[in-house]
């Protein structure tokens, strides 16, 4: 029963979006305010009714109910709790119950916190928003209905995935989803826009906070990914440029572009017309994410050839939207004007150049994970992409990029000094130098440009410090003025320091352990060490264990550190019972040093087993660099002026707000 | 059927149906130096009935074949284009992790540059007519001198 009241309520949730997307458009169109103010309360209510449906479907997981193909073909009866949860989103038609359910989540908020917009934009944008939201809910309840019925009810389910039953993946879709629709919101404010034919430094202020809130929970999505490869694929490695991972890299991407010019438009009124391209380019990447993961062409393209139902119904969503967009930019960009100008050395101009070298990488990474889908579609020949073609492609954007980073925030708006913030970068060009220095020192083994590699994330991080330096006025002024200058500083500017540091730091940590991993291919014996990254690790043995849904063999590693007793690990081989799969899970010792891995493989002849062990230096950094990202995305999120919102209505509620 | 389509949704969610554990302790060659450019090759080649793995990274029967292999053509003294190229041959391009640059993937290899040039060009051209020296330099309208001096009180 609770299973076809969710059914009905995911019916509901596709008539009221209908009612959403038309009334309130037409109503701006009109000027009529009460056929605008029907996309607040929908708004509402399509959330209310996709939560009841979401609700409904993790019901039947929870209870087990296997009367409903879904839950049969994914979940069983003696899998963990939190895996029953987190099954409803680990398949097809779960996930994009999800992916609808955060998409409503963002057009409510939209209609409840932008209480400030103007009423024609807000009905334009709740009624674009609920476009996505009818094209979404269509394709669900025609191709991929989470709530069929079994005629024959099996006694037990198929189980999910094993390597999916993890903590990491378990919450890694909805914050990779929450970035990725988060994006529908510049989207819809940029469709908005174009059909008000209006634009100005106030619409970029409304849609800073919605690009950053997406962009913060894109940023923790991909890297929580990649942390569960790190320790679940089990041979060190944490980025593999798997199509999947692409799909949410492109957004990533873009959306990060989006951010910067973003910025250029709030501030100056410049870069208007590129911002508003941004917006749909970027959900669009967001689009196509969704259709190289969701449509099938993944496994092959004939195999979406042969079911292409769902494949087509998504690439016709796609079409449709970034189709529709970009017309109706072509119709209505040239109506705008350009607004500020800026010299080419200037803050706008360093930010051209963040914009332009991002985008590249995005069409790069985007070429490169079509193009053997589209070349086998055309001509039959089949060619691999992989990671030797990224990072010849990617890797030399990414240079010019990390190298202009400390340099663009302190050129002045529309002419900077080049020379002025070179001297003030001093002292973090010394910072480089003496890393260059001392990771030579520490070892001559790894490729020759990895300290150079190395020595760029220190200029970064050490950019960061010295921009906010300057901008204190430390060194320069009396102590208590520096003090005040650095409360004062606005938490935007604390939240850009903080994420352009963690990226030095990702950077420090991705040529570290791509350059410098030491691994130990081994058969061992007990008793056995072996020695890897300083640390001696001694073979005690397996043995067979047994744990909720798997058994396992269970082997103890004894750690020392010249002589001394470091840790004891414990890494295993598991084979689930639903789907009996197996999985290796690796004995992992962190450190600030660097991280100590070890997995085992096949048994040997006589209790030997095949081990390897890693060494993989400053590996956290690259995760402790996102979630500083994240970190000073929220912090950025929380300055006043972008919960206040637009400059005119906070000019007039002054008098008002200064409680 | 329905099996299998929910099998191949699996690989397409997560992209791996190969367990990671590749190189073997009894396929590594004495000589270290063989054995590093043994490793470096099998990294651009991919494991063939695999979801975007490198020989190196997958368990496959199939490619503990082809580690095997490269380290035949190594220890009878190819080159290491000579092995890749050897390899090729047999496989088809589909073996190649990095593509070859040929008329088929022209588009491929040059579409980043395109973009790059591109975008620069345009970003160029829409700047020349956006340059302060260009416009009346030191004129600001009323609109921008109060709004300077909104700016300037909020930054003090």
């Amino acid at each position: 029963m609770i299973v076809e009241f969710g059914h009905f309520a995911l019916v509901l949730a596709l008539l009221v979006a209908m009612a959403q997307m038309a009334l309130p458009a037409w109503g701006a169109q009109v000027r009529d305010s009460r056929m605008m103010a029907v996309g607040e309360p929908a708004a509402v209510s399509q959330l209310f009714l996709l939560l009841i449906s979401f609700f409904a479907l993790m019901h039947a997981y929870v209870s087990s109910d296997f009367s409903v193909a879904n839950v049969a073909a994914n979940s069983h009866s003696t899998k963990p709790l939190i895996y029953k949860m987190s099954g409803v989103w680990g398949n097809h038609e779960g996930s994009m119950l999800l992916w609808v359910l955060i998409l409503a989540i963002f057009g409510a908020a939209v209609a409840v916190f932008g209480r400030n917009l103007p009423a024609t934009l807000k009905a334009n944008v709740l009624a674009v928003q609920a476009s996505i939201s009818v094209a979404f809910l269509l394709f669900l309840l025609l191709t991929s209905d989470p709530f069929t019925r079994l005629d024959v009810v099996p006694a037990d389910g198929r189980g999910l995935n094993p390597i999916l039953q993890d903590p990491a993946l378990a919450f890694h879709p909805p914050f990779l989803y929450t970035g990725y629709v988060g994006f529908s919101i510049a989207f819809s404010f940029a469709i908005a826009a174009l059909i008000e034919g209006r634009i100005d430094a106030a619409w970029a202020r409304w849609v800073r906070p919605w690009t950053l809130l997406a962009w913060m929970f894109l940023t923790i999505g991909i890297a929580m990914g990649s942390w569960w490869a790190y320790y679940e694929r089990g041979w060190g490695g944490w980025r593999f440029w798997d199509p999947v991972e692409n799909a949410s890299f492109m957004p990533w991407l873009a959306g990060t572009a989006l951010l910067h010019s973003a910025v250029v438009m709030e501030k100056r009124e410049a870069l208007k017309v590129w911002t508003i391209l941004l917006a749909i380019l970027t959900f669009s990447l967001s689009l196509m994410g969704t259709f190289i993961v969701r449509s099938g062409v993944l496994t092959s393209v004939h195999s979406f050839a042969v079911d292409p139902a769902r494949g087509v119904f998504i690439l016709g969503i796609l079409v449709l939207f970034t189709g529709g967009g970009l017309a109706l930019f072509a119709l209505r960009a040239k109506d705008m004007r350009i607004g500020g100008l800026f010299a080419p050395i200037s803050r706008e101009g360093s930010l051209v150049l963040n914009n332009l070298l991002l985008v590249t990488a995005a069409a790069t990474v985007l070429v490169g994970t079509l193009y053997p889908m589209v070349l086998e579609g055309l001509t039959g020949d089949k060619i691999s992409v992989g990671p030797p073609f990224f990072n010849m492609t990617f890797g030399p954007l990414m240079l010019p990029l990390l190298l202009a980073m400390p340099f663009g925030p302190l050129l002045a708006w529309k002419r900077g000094d080049l020379a002025g913030a070179g001297q003030r970068l001093m002292f973090a060009a010394l910072a480089a130098v003496l890393a260059v220095t001392a990771v030579y020192a520490y070892s001559n083994r790894g490729p020759a440009l990895a300290p150079f590699g190395i020595a760029l994330g220190v200029f970064v991080m050490m950019g960061t410090l010295s921009e906010w330096a300057s901008r204190v006025k430390l060194g320069v002024a009396a102590g208590d003025e520096v003090l005040r200058r650095a409360l004062n500083l606005p938490r935007s500017s604390y939240g850009s320091l903080l994420a352009h540091f963690g990226i030095g730091l990702m950077v420090a940590g991705i040529v570290a352990t791509t350059g410098y991993q030491e691994e130990r291919i081994v058969v061992m014996k007990p008793g056995d060490s072996v020695d890897v990254g300083g640390y001696s690790a001694t073979f005690k043995g397996a043995a067979p264990a047994r744990g909720p849904n798997y058994k396992e063999d269970v082997a103890q590693f004894e750690v020392t550190r010249d002589g001394a007793a470091v840790t004891r690990l414990e890494p295993s081989k598991r084979v689930y019972d639903a789907p009996p799969q197996p999985t290796t899970e690796a004995g992992i010792h962190a450190s600030w040093r660097g991280d100590l891995y070890i997995v085992i493989g096949d048994e040997q002849q006589g209790d030997a087993y095949a081990v390897r062990a890693y060494f993989n230096p400053l590996v956290r950094f690259i995760w402790l660099g996102a979630l500083i990202m994240f970190l000073g995305g929220g912090i950025s999120l929380s300055d006043r002026r972008l919960r206040i919102g637009a400059p005119v209505k906070r000019r007039r509620a002054a008098p008002v707000a200064a409680e | 059927m329905r099996g299998i389509r929910l099998l191949a949704l699996w690989i397409a969610l997560i992209g791996l149906p190969c367990a990671a554990y590749a190189v073997q302790p009894d396929e590594i060659l004495s000589d270290a130096k063989l054995e590093q450019r043994a490793r470096a090759i099998s990294a651009g080649l991919r494991c063939l009935v695999c979801q975007n793995q490198s020989i190196d990274d997958s368990d496959a029967p199939l490619a503990r074949d082809l580690r095997v292999l490269v380290r035949e053509r190594i220890k009878s003294g190819d080159s290491d284009s000579a092995v890749i190229d050897y390899v090729a041959q047999r496989y088809g391009d589909f073996v190649l992790l990095k593509p070859p640059f040929k008329s088929s993937t022209l588009v491929l290899w040059v579409t980043p540059l395109v973009v790059l040039l591109g975008g620069l060009w345009l970003a160029l051209r829409a700047g020349r007519s956006r340059m302060p020296a260009r416009a009346t330099q030191d004129m600001l309208t009323d609109a921008e001198k109060s709004k300077l001096d909104e700016l300037c009180k909020r930054d003090a």
